[in-house]
């Protein structure tokens, strides 16, 4: 073996434990495989979301990962749906109905790290934002919020479903395709074409099909 | 020779139904019959009264004793209500084995009690005390003679086979006290009608026919049982109780005090290597049990989670609260019972780490809310979306869900919905004429959907593509049960709901997203 190629390996050995030695914060939280580089869940991070579809795909890619979810206010959720995505419910934590407490459970719950799920009761004040945002932090939790967040790292939404399969009085609802749009700050919307099929997987069809003027970099996570 | 101690045998006949009619308050004189299998295996003196005998099938035993009250077989109840009986006989005598439940044999306390007989007097007496009247009592050199005496004692009687005496005893019985049917017939036909017969076979002739089997029974026919008495260990006792003086009135107060019980109570469960997973906790206030829950733990029940679990009760059932002002009576004294004991696993050797923080995290959320309002979602059978899923409260292990490996007829096709409404929302759905559309009850939609709005606040949209109606055929058997449809309605949205039909009526009970 040449000196080069030990030295090679020294390098990609020193890089590894740096990357282990950095705290959890630095590292992006597990996505579907669907959803790779097109959304990053940043530990640390906020991200408002507009559908049940996707708060389940969300917690389901850092759930098969083995890391904990906590859905808070959530009562309504289809968890057979979860499952067929990937959650695992022996790790997930739920708060279906947490009253006025909604942001101490919140906070709470944001200890057990992985992601947390939050449909706000109302719009939560820019102070308690900024608290929960600190835990957060600190955790290196991703939340999720159904609803509106003062200030999120990203929005997601899902637009413009078509469902096949259902006709007019036969056939059952079979796969429906939407557009994911991510918006990151004032960066420019991307844009992705998601096949829902069935048996609860997401597959990615198109990239940025529709993508806003001027050339978008892949290498930029949102 | 030293001489071997004798036995003693104590039998409560149809102890099956007896602790089955104790259990189920039925009069003791009430005909009973347990059944297995849809055959009577056991019943009590009226019902044989009544024609009723073992073995017969459920109708026949009906049809001789309407009035039989039928009650199933379980064998763990039955060890259950025996278990009253060996405390009793373990506090008068040492050395108690118990055979099966209804049957037990000591080693006779004769030396004690004077003789055989008094001292079968003393336990029948005591066993009175505590409700078990029929007690037949034999005493003899050895374990299977002293059974059959006492299978021929009169009740509260005692049958003593003088020492020595076993053989004569013994040598009258029929061969069907041997209570092997199989063998019983085939001596039968052999022309071997006692067990004197069969013992004056030679012993030699016997193993050769029969094996060590028969050299066994042999053995029993000659009224030389050779089987020791094994006699159990008491189990330990592990309620732990703690009494306070005086009553104490605020849950702060309580939770404070008990924390000394509680961790000598996982602490003995500990030095056995053991750990209790399910707990039985008893408040008492003015001398009454006031507050009795069972709580079950996912792991086991560490003295916080005891103290946890205990004020929580209190807060719920007691009446108690936080506030020193309120009038009521304070708490007499607190007992753990637990309810099942397991063997310490080894994953408590390298700690918890990340799941004790899930168990603080999570203890500081029923804190505040209440036990039950953190809870894990769990999957289990049923037609409709909201009944194929349930909630667990976190740290009780799930128990009565409905098997998924059934095919459940009637269930909806996936793919799952991701939005399974907890309360349905009132949903309206038009034809094409503007009225609300409705199923006739043979099933016939009164025209195609038109215009639809999943909940009232929403604005109406016009249906995109819908399939139904899918009847719902559940429990129609049931009186006031309801015939109901269910349609997939997507919306010009492009958003799809499931939406049940009940004649008129339109609930959402699910949604696609």
């Amino acid at each position: 073996m040449t000196a080069t190629a030990l030295k090679g390996d020294l390098e990609s050995l020193r890089a590894r434990v740096r990357q282990l030695e950095e705290t959890a914060v630095r590292q992006p939280l597990p996505t579907l495989p669907a959803l790779t580089g097109l959304v990053e869940l940043r530990p640390g991070a906020a991200y408002e979301v507009d559908s049940a579809s996707l708060v389940l795909a969300l917690l389901a890619g850092a759930s098969r990962q083995g890391l904990w979810s906590s859905v808070v206010g959530l009562g309504d959720l289809g968890w057979e749906a979860a499952t067929a995505l990937g959650v695992d419910l022996g790790r997930t934590v739920v708060v279906p109905d947490p009253r006025e407490h909604w942001l101490e459970v919140t906070a709470a719950l944001i200890e057990l790290a992985g992601v947390v799920a939050l449909r706000p009761p109302g719009r939560a004040a820019a102070r308690d934002a900024h608290r929960i945002a600190a835990r957060l932090r600190s955790k290196g939790t991703a939340l999720i919020v159904w609803g509106s967040w003062p200030m999120p790292e990203g929005r997601l939404s899902l637009s413009t479903p078509r469902w096949s399969g259902l006709g007019r009085g036969e056939g059952r609802l079979h796969t429906r395709s939407a557009v994911l749009t991510v918006r990151k700050g004032a960066g420019p919307e991307r844009h992705a074409e998601l096949l829902l099929s069935g048996d609860g997987t997401i597959s990615r069809v198109v990239s940025d099909t529709r993508a806003p003027v001027g050339p978008v970099d892949e290498q930029v996570a949102v | 020779m030293k001489p071997r101690a004798r036995t003693m045998v104590l039998w409560c006949p149809d102890w099956s139904v007896a602790a089955a009619t104790v259990e189920a308050g039925l009069p003791a004189d009430q005909p009973a019959a347990v059944l297995a299998n849809n055959v009577v295996t056991v019943c009590n003196q009226a019902a044989r009264a009544d024609g009723v005998r073992r073995g017969m099938r459920r109708r026949d035993a009906q049809a001789r004793c309407p009035e039989l009250a039928l009650l199933d077989h379980c064998a763990e109840r039955d060890a259950r209500c025996f278990e009253p009986v060996l405390v009793v006989v373990e506090q008068l005598c040492a050395q108690v084995a118990p055979l099966r439940p209804g049957l037990l044999a000591v080693a006779s306390p004769a030396g004690y009690y004077g003789d055989d007989r008094a001292a079968a007097g003393v336990l029948v007496e005591h066993l009175a005390t505590i409700g078990v009247l029929e007690v037949h009592c034999g005493c003899a050199d050895d374990l299977f003679t002293a059974e059959q005496a006492a299978r021929r004692a009169a009740a509260g009687d005692c049958l003593v086979v003088p020492p020595g005496g076993s053989p004569v005893f013994v040598s009258e019985l029929p061969v069907e006290a041997l209570d092997e049917p199989a063998l019983v017939g085939l001596l039968r036909r052999l022309g071997i009608r006692t067990l004197g017969a069969l013992a004056k076979l030679p012993a030699r002739d016997v193993k050769a026919r029969f094996g060590d089997y028969g050299a066994r029974i042999h053995q029993l026919a000659r009224g030389e049982d050779p089987s020791l008495l094994t006699a159990r260990t008491p189990p330990p006792e592990l309620t732990c109780q703690v009494r306070f003086e005086p009553p104490l009135e605020s849950i702060e107060a309580v939770g404070f005090s008990v924390r000394r019980t509680a961790e000598r109570f996982v602490a003995q469960l500990a030095a056995r290597q053991q750990v209790c997973t399910r707990v039985h906790l008893e408040a008492e206030i003015d001398g009454r049990v006031v507050s009795g829950r069972t709580w079950t733990h996912v792991r086991w029940f560490s003295a916080d989670d005891l103290v946890d679990r205990l004020r929580w009760q209190l807060a719920a059932t007691a009446g108690l609260t936080t506030d020193p002002q309120r009038e009521h009576g304070g708490v007499d004294a607190v007992r753990f019972v637990p309810e099942v004991v397991e063997a310490a696993g080894a994953d408590g050797l390298w700690g918890g780490g990340a799941e004790e923080e899930v168990e603080r995290g999570v203890a500081r959320v029923q804190a505040l809310l209440g036990y039950d309002q953190v809870v894990v979602p769990a999957l289990q059978g049923g037609r409709s979306p909201g009944d194929r899923q349930a909630w667990i409260p976190w740290g009780e292990r799930p128990s009565g869900l409905r098997p998924r490996g059934l095919p459940w007829p009637g269930s909806i096709p996936p793919p799952a919905p991701v939005l399974v409404l907890e309360q349905p929302w009132p949903a309206e759905v038009l034809d094409g004429s503007g009225t609300m559309a409705w199923v006739s009850d043979r099933g016939a939609l009164s025209g195609e959907p038109a215009r639809f709005r999943p909940r009232p606040d929403t604005a109406w949209q016009p249906v995109l593509a819908w399939a139904g109606p899918w009847p719902v055929e559940e429990r129609w058997w049931e009186n006031g049960s309801r015939k109901l449809t269910r349609f997939q309605v997507v919306g010009a949205d492009g958003r799809a709901w499931l939406m049940l039909c009940d004649r008129g009526r339109w609930w959402t009970e699910a949604g696609y997203d």
